[in-house]
């Protein structure tokens, strides 16, 4: 891949002025960068590449991290293209900013903007390119180009003859890209909409598909790194007489995150960080806690802070008025592969492989760290093994970029399981406190939300609490709540214990409709009214809200009755632009333990690439919530995150997985998200039911099954 | 120097007779199909058949190794069952990011070499030790039965 990025690029000028100013905002025209190819190679723009043999290479900027987005881009493209599915290939683009997503202005992926940002602009390059080949065959046919259509990878004419997309590359290569191109109506639609199948799956079954853990370097070093043990911590002393006795030890390093021993091999660079005698200095924040950490959120939101909206007076009064109080822990991603990077500094250019979700941003991180332009650190992009958010951050490269800058060597820094899930970037612990109210007739008439927990946005390093104090990220979910209640107000009290905080699977979405959807489900208790009723009636303005609601109910055949011992509950929310509605299906035994036994989940998700991978993202957010809510949790005691590895972070396993079951809402709406918004209703679903099952509200995540034993 | 028999070829390595499998598989020979996870033998990333038996890599000496047969994610379409539940993975779409599969498909292996009409419960014994942070535990179920079902039909998905 490199190569040809490396050669020239001879159309830059030229579609740079097509592309007006576009070029680095990105897409306002489907030209963007033309790279230099082989006079046989037609390459339209950055995106795709066709063959004389035609093979039609889609060139991603989006990282695939199990999303589907390898699969799912090459489809815009090949749907206007009109080309043959089983001619597409898809390769991963470098840092490019041709490959800025629209969404954010920079090359990265996550907050499920892959489809939704690109859309548009992936289509227009594939009809930019088949309009290309078109004017080619009517070039060759003498003929107009009105004359022609498009079918599966060929031009034919009215008068029947046929060239293939191949035999037109060459011809195609010489002629401008047009400067305004027509997308095809969605009732045209061949290939959007179906359920094609992933283009990465044979990679991913042979052991050749290659994630950030796989590179290999010529002269690589291998490191593993002792850090702070306590967040803001610094080193004060280090022995590292042991660990250089190691065989295959070659340098002990320190950085300020922490001492590398870099090994040949990470077996013997763990042996030598795991022998290194370090004193550490704990610093401020020696004596956190869980516990401290709770107080503090449970103070800020009993006291309320800066207002993220306000609608009438929720002081008025009312016939019934309840309050509750909800809280949810620091969770880790805990992704499948340990967080990793390998970074060569040279002398006039960084070149990256990682798994990372921020190449765009890495360039300039990177640049800065190793001391050198942002264009000239190439990133490589590779598998990566689970993202969820934390593979944006810029921890694992900018230490590597640190240490092969000390060494000199190619470096691979790898995180143990152990360092993975200690080294923070956690999604922030939270609290809030409603207020709701009833009128006489069982009506909510007044909601309050008051919400403390960290500001995400202030974490980031690249965003900045707005004027109003509110963190967008900390309130959504709430603050946009969608019940028809005249009287609401939402409030932010930020409320910093000291942790460093990042994005993880639906971002605030992921705690705050577990609250809002529990209280919710308080309040239908209180009105003494059917959970599905009570919503339903108070989504009458919200018809896509309602639309999944009531498929979802409709399709696990809410108020049925079930199985004895086995309940129900239901959620609803909107999040990256998609609507998903669950029904959990669950016992609890005397014990407490809590089996799930079936989710069913409804889901508006706009326009949809491939339903397969949309069901396939809800059902992967619904495991991953499902993880969350029965036992994820980081805790802190002495300063020190207490978990360490999957035996006391343990996630859903085989054994323990519901049956899913997936509808997917018609719809002609432009297309939503889909990697993170099947996560929000799983949690307050499932605690809905354990409500139905034992008459006990789960107000605090992880689930605590001691809390739920019963005679 | 320590004898291995690694995918049917004979390898000798210099490492130390204590240096997990995986490592001596990943670093000293460069195949990295098989993956790291847990490195305690939590997770299962790391499975490879240990003269047919799934072991978790991690937590096999290279000395516990030493003169045994070696399988691993590389040379599974080599294995007449291999090939079918490869062939049943792909046909399921089973990966999601992927990073936990070669050790999937190695479980499912070794799980359907001896037992060739597992049970629900057969299944979630032989694979509860692999975990899957994508979630994709539904279309793993369904590929092993499918695999199966294509065993007693003579191979073919
Ligand atoms: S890496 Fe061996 S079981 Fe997890
Ligand atoms: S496919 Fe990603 S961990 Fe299993």
């Amino acid at each position: 891949m490199s190569a040809i990025y490396n050669a020239s690029r001879r159309d830059f000028l030229k579609t740079s002025v097509l592309a007006g100013g576009g070029l680095i905002l990105g897409f306002t025209l489907p030209g963007a960068a033309r790279f230099a190819e082989a006079a046989s190679v037609f390459s339209p723009n950055a995106y795709i590449r066709i063959a004389s043999n035609g093979r039609i290479t889609v060139v991603c900027g989006l990282s695939e991290m199990g999303q589907g987005v390898h699969t799912a881009i090459p489809m815009l493209v090949a749907e206007e293209l009109d080309a043959d599915w089983s001619s597409i290939e898809v390769k991963q683009a470098p840092a490019d900013p041709a490959f800025n997503n629209p969404i954010f202005g920079m090359q990265a992926t996550g907050g499920s903007t892959s489809v939704r940002g690109h859309w548009e602009p992936m289509r227009k390059a594939g009809a930019a390119a088949r309009a290309m080949l078109v004017a080619a065959a009517a070039g060759k046919w003498k003929s107009k180009p009105s004359d022609c259509r498009t079918e599966k990878g060929m031009v034919v004419h009215k008068s029947g003859k046929k060239l293939s997309y191949g035999r037109l590359a060459h011809a195609a290569a010489k002629l401008a890209v047009p400067a305004e191109v027509k997308l095809k109506n969605a009732k045209d639609f061949r290939i959007l909409g179906t359920s094609m199948k992933r283009l990465d799956t044979p990679a991913k079954v042979n052991g050749t598909a290659k994630f950030g853990l796989d590179v290999r370097l010529p002269g690589m070093l291998t490191a593993v790194m002792a850090r702070p043990p306590v967040p803001g911590g610094k080193v004060v002393s280090v022995d590292d007489a042991k660990a250089k006795a190691i065989p295959g030890v070659r340098q002990v390093v320190q950085i300020p995150g922490g001492v590398a021993v870099l090994a040949e091999g990470f077996w013997a660079a763990k042996q030598g960080r795991d022998a290194l005698e370090i004193k550490w200095d704990d610093g401020p924040n020696a004596a956190l806690s869980s516990e401290g950490v709770s107080r503090m959120l449970t103070e800020g939101a009993g006291k309320g802070g800066a207002v993220g909206r306000s609608a009438g007076d929720v002081g008025l009064s009312v016939a019934k008025r309840l309050q509750a109080v909800y809280e949810a822990p620091y969770l880790a991603h805990a992704c499948m592969e340990p967080m990793n990077a390998t970074v060569w500094v040279k002398p006039d250019e960084i070149e990256v492989w990682a798994g990372t979700q921020s190449q765009g941003p890495s360039q300039g991180i990177l640049g800065k760290v190793g001391g050198i332009a942002p264009g000239k650190v190439k990133v490589h992009t590779m598998y990566l093994g689970g993202g969820f958010g934390r593979r944006f951050a810029p921890d694992f490269t900018v230490d590597a970029t640190l240490l092969s800058k000390i060494s000199g060597k190619p470096v691979q820094l790898v995180y143990t399981r152990e360092d993975d899930m200690k080294a923070y970037f956690y999604r922030p612990a939270s609290v809030t406190r409603f207020v709701g109210g009833l009128d006489s007739r069982g009506k909510a008439v007044s909601l309050s939300a008051s919400v403390a927990s960290p500001s995400i946005m202030e974490a980031s390093g690249f965003m900045k609490l707005p004027p109003d104090g509110v963190d967008q990220m900390a309130v959504e979910g709430i603050k946009d709540c969608p019940y028809d209640i005249p009287n609401l107000r939402v409030e932010y009290a930020r409320r910093e214990p000291g942790v460093q905080v990042w994005f993880w699977r639906s971002v605030g979405h992921s705690q705050n409709l577990f609250f809002l959807e529990s209280f919710v489900d308080e309040m239908a208790v209180a009105a003494a009214m059917d959970p599905y009723e009570f919503r339903r009636e108070l989504l009458s303005k919200q018809p896509r809200y309602k639309g999944v609601l009531e498929l979802a109910a409709q399709k696990a055949e809410w108020g049925k009755p079930l199985p004895a011992g086995v309940h129900r509950g239901i959620a609803v929310a909107q999040s990256f632009g998609s609507y998903v509605a669950e029904v959990a299906e669950v016992s609890v035994g005397k014990d407490g333990k809590v089996k799930v036994h079936r989710i069913v989940g409804a889901v508006d998700c706009g326009m949809t690439v491939n339903p397969e991978i949309v069901r396939r993202q809800v059902e992967s957010a619904v495991v991953y919530g499902l993880s969350a809510a029965l036992y994820g949790r980081i805790s802190f005691k002495d300063g020190r995150v207490e978990q360490s590895n999957f035996h006391d972070y343990p996630v859903l396993r085989i054994d323990e997985m519901p049956r899913v079951e997936v509808h997917i809402a018609a719809s002609t709406e432009l297309p939503g998200g889909m990697g993170e918004p099947g996560l929000p209703p799983l949690a307050p679903a499932l605690t809905n039911a354990i409500f139905a099952a034992t008459g006990k509200r789960v107000r605090k995540l992880p689930i605590d099954s001691d809390q739920l034993k019963h005679a | 120097m320590i004898s291995l028999s690694i995918n049917g070829k004979k390898i000798k390595v210099k490492d130390s007779p204590d240096k997990p499998l995986l490592w001596v598989l990943r670093d000293t020979l460069g195949m990295t199909g098989t993956k790291f996870g847990c490195g305690v033998a939590l997770c299962g990333a790391c499975t490879v058949h240990l003269d047919g038996e799934p072991v978790r890599s991690c937590s096999v000496p290279l000395s516990a190794a030493a003169g045994k047969k070696v399988v691993t994610i590389e040379a599974i379409a080599a294995n007449s069952v291999g090939k079918v539940v490869q062939a049943a993975w792909v046909k399921h779409d089973v990966p999601q990011c992927g990073y936990c599969q070669s050790g999937q498909i190695m479980s499912a292996t070794a799980l359907l070499a001896k037992n060739k009409k597992p049970s629900d419960a057969d299944i979630d014994a032989a694979m509860s030790g692999n975990i899957c942070r994508c979630g994709t535990y539904n279309q793993i179920r369904a590929a092993i039965n499918d695999a199966a079902q294509a065993m007693s039909k003579g191979g073919r998905t």
